[in-house]
């Protein structure tokens, strides 16, 4: 019979402290973010789609190389160059000199598992990881990037 | 007798409305005070505070089409939400809100408002059998014994008050309250000392009554989808909901008439429909309380907190009136 009235008791007993915990969380101010009307910033090593990077006079730093292109198990990205000439001076003399530019850089976000090779074997530091996580659609075609595109709209 | 039939159907068109506008802000402040207690904003985006919400949820449900499943039973199947809603809105008739406020006062209010909230476990069988669904039967036969088992104690503690006040009248309930905090049920008397765990009894028994969290087997979402109203959608659903927050604002109206004064002042000053107001509020907000901290029961253990904890207490408290109130 006392076991039976103190089980009660304690019962009682802890639904008052739980009450009592939620009572204070009810006053405590909130800890979530209105997500669209406002967003957290993403963090240093999150991985979205790749992006390129730019240099100081707003060109692509990307060389053109293809190492992206040769590393990506994938096969996601396809780039496309021209050759320029430009003029150089060397020791007083005016020199022609040839230079792949950057014409497209399309990267197939539907197959790519973000593995980070890319970004890993670049060696002018050309591409990194953007912070974009808003990314829905329907078409598949919302999903073919045009980095290069999406580099000029972010310059203008 | 033209006239007070007249005014039961003014009556019964206020409840209508009175039941509506409760379940649809009801379930905005549920929605809210969860928020609060999990620390989120809960429904904010429509109106100021969310308050444009309700009327939202409310054209959603309108506008969209009743399905009723194939092999349903097609009579039972619409009867069971409409049978939900309209004890809860018949038992408004005889709560008296204050002292003018009321209806139909009746001799017998207790038992109206008790005969019609059994009629509550009926709409969850109908449902949930006639949805032909097994979560459906499943949630109606465990709301079913739940229902039964807790109308026991909630019924002898009823009982026990009616023992010690002599009247089945609510609005003579309350008027023997009257006069202060000290007159209440609530506090133990002379010749009931156990009411206060009276009380407690009757308080679970509501929650359990009103299918509430922690004991809403009846539509335990992780175990059996939706419970009795796995089928439902569009207005029979609403109806449900409806009926669910009427059922909640008569048994918080209830706990204030039988033990907590009424329509009367703590201060036996004032007495007026805003006390009354005030107090289902404040039960309807610590509904809301206990529904976001405690997690769901088992079925056994809410079988067993009625069977061996609540019935022989509110017996014993029973018998124990009995013999005080022959002694004194």
């Amino acid at each position: 019979m006392g076991a039976y009235f103190s089980e009660i008791f304690r019962g009682l007993q802890s639904l008052a402290t739980g009450l009592g915990i939620t009572f204070k969380e009810f006053f405590k101010p909130v800890v979530t973010v209105p997500y669209p009307f406002e967003t957290i910033k993403m963090s240093e090593r999150y991985r979205g789609h790749i992006e390129l990077i730019e240099s100081e006079e707003g060109t692509p730093k990307c060389v053109a190389c293809g190492m992206c292109q040769r590393a990506c198990p994938s096969g996601c990205i396809s780039l496309a160059s021209k050759s320029v000439e430009y003029e150089v001076e060397v020791k007083g003399e005016v020199k022609t000199k040839k230079r792949k530019v950057l014409t497209k850089y399309n990267l197939n976000f539907t197959t790519c598992s973000l593995c980070g090779q890319c970004v890993e074997s670049c060696n002018f530091n050309a591409i990194t990881f953007s912070k974009e996580y808003n990314l829905a659609s329907g078409r598949k075609e919302d999903f073919h990037f045009d980095l290069l595109n999406r580099l000029e709209e972010r310059n203008s | 007798m033209s006239l007070t039939i007249l005014n039961v159907v003014i009556a019964v068109v206020i409840a209508i409305a009175f039941a509506a506008l409760n379940a649809a802000y009801l379930v905005w402040a549920e929605r809210r005070g969860a928020g609060r207690i999990q620390r989120r904003p809960g429904p904010n985006v429509n109106g100021p505070l969310g308050l444009l919400q309700p009327p939202a949820d409310g054209l959603k449900l309108m506008t969209k089409q009743l399905v009723i499943p194939g092999g349903a039973d097609k009579a039972l199947f619409v009867v069971a939400p409409v049978l939900a809603m309209v004890p809860a809105i018949m038992s408004f008739v005889t709560i008296p809100f204050s002292e003018n406020v009321v209806a139909r006062s009746m001799n017998i209010g207790v038992l109206m408002i008790f005969a019609f909230a059994s009629l509550g476990g009926m709409a969850i069988l109908f449902a949930g059998w006639g949805s032909r669904n097994k979560y459906g039967v499943m949630a109606a036969v465990r709301a079913v014994s739940q229902n039964i088992s807790y109308e026991i104690p909630m019924l002898i503690t009823v009982i026990t008050i009616v023992m010690m006040t002599g009247t089945m009248n609510l609005k003579e309930l309350v008027a023997g309250q009257s006069g202060g905090i000290w007159n209440w049920n609530l506090l133990p008397s002379l010749s009931s000392p156990l009411m206060p765990v009276a009380f407690l009894i009757f308080f679970v028994c509501t929650l359990a009554e009103t299918n509430r969290a922690p004991f809403d087997l009846g539509e335990a979402e992780s175990e059996l989808v939706a419970g009795f109203h796995t089928e439902y959608g569009s207005m029979g659903f609403g109806l449900f909901f409806m009926g669910e927050y009427a059922n909640i604002v008569i048994g918080a109206s209830l706990i204030t008439i039988l033990f907590l004064g009424g329509w009367g002042c703590p201060l036996g000053l004032f007495p007026s429909v805003w006390w009354f107001l005030l107090k289902i509020y404040l039960l309807i907000f610590s509904f809301i309380w206990i529904r976001w901290t405690f997690p769901r029961t088992t079925i056994y253990g809410l079988l067993n907190l009625s069977w061996k904890i609540l019935i022989p207490i509110s017996l014993f408290n029973l018998l124990l009136t009995a013999g005080l109130l022959k002694v004194f």
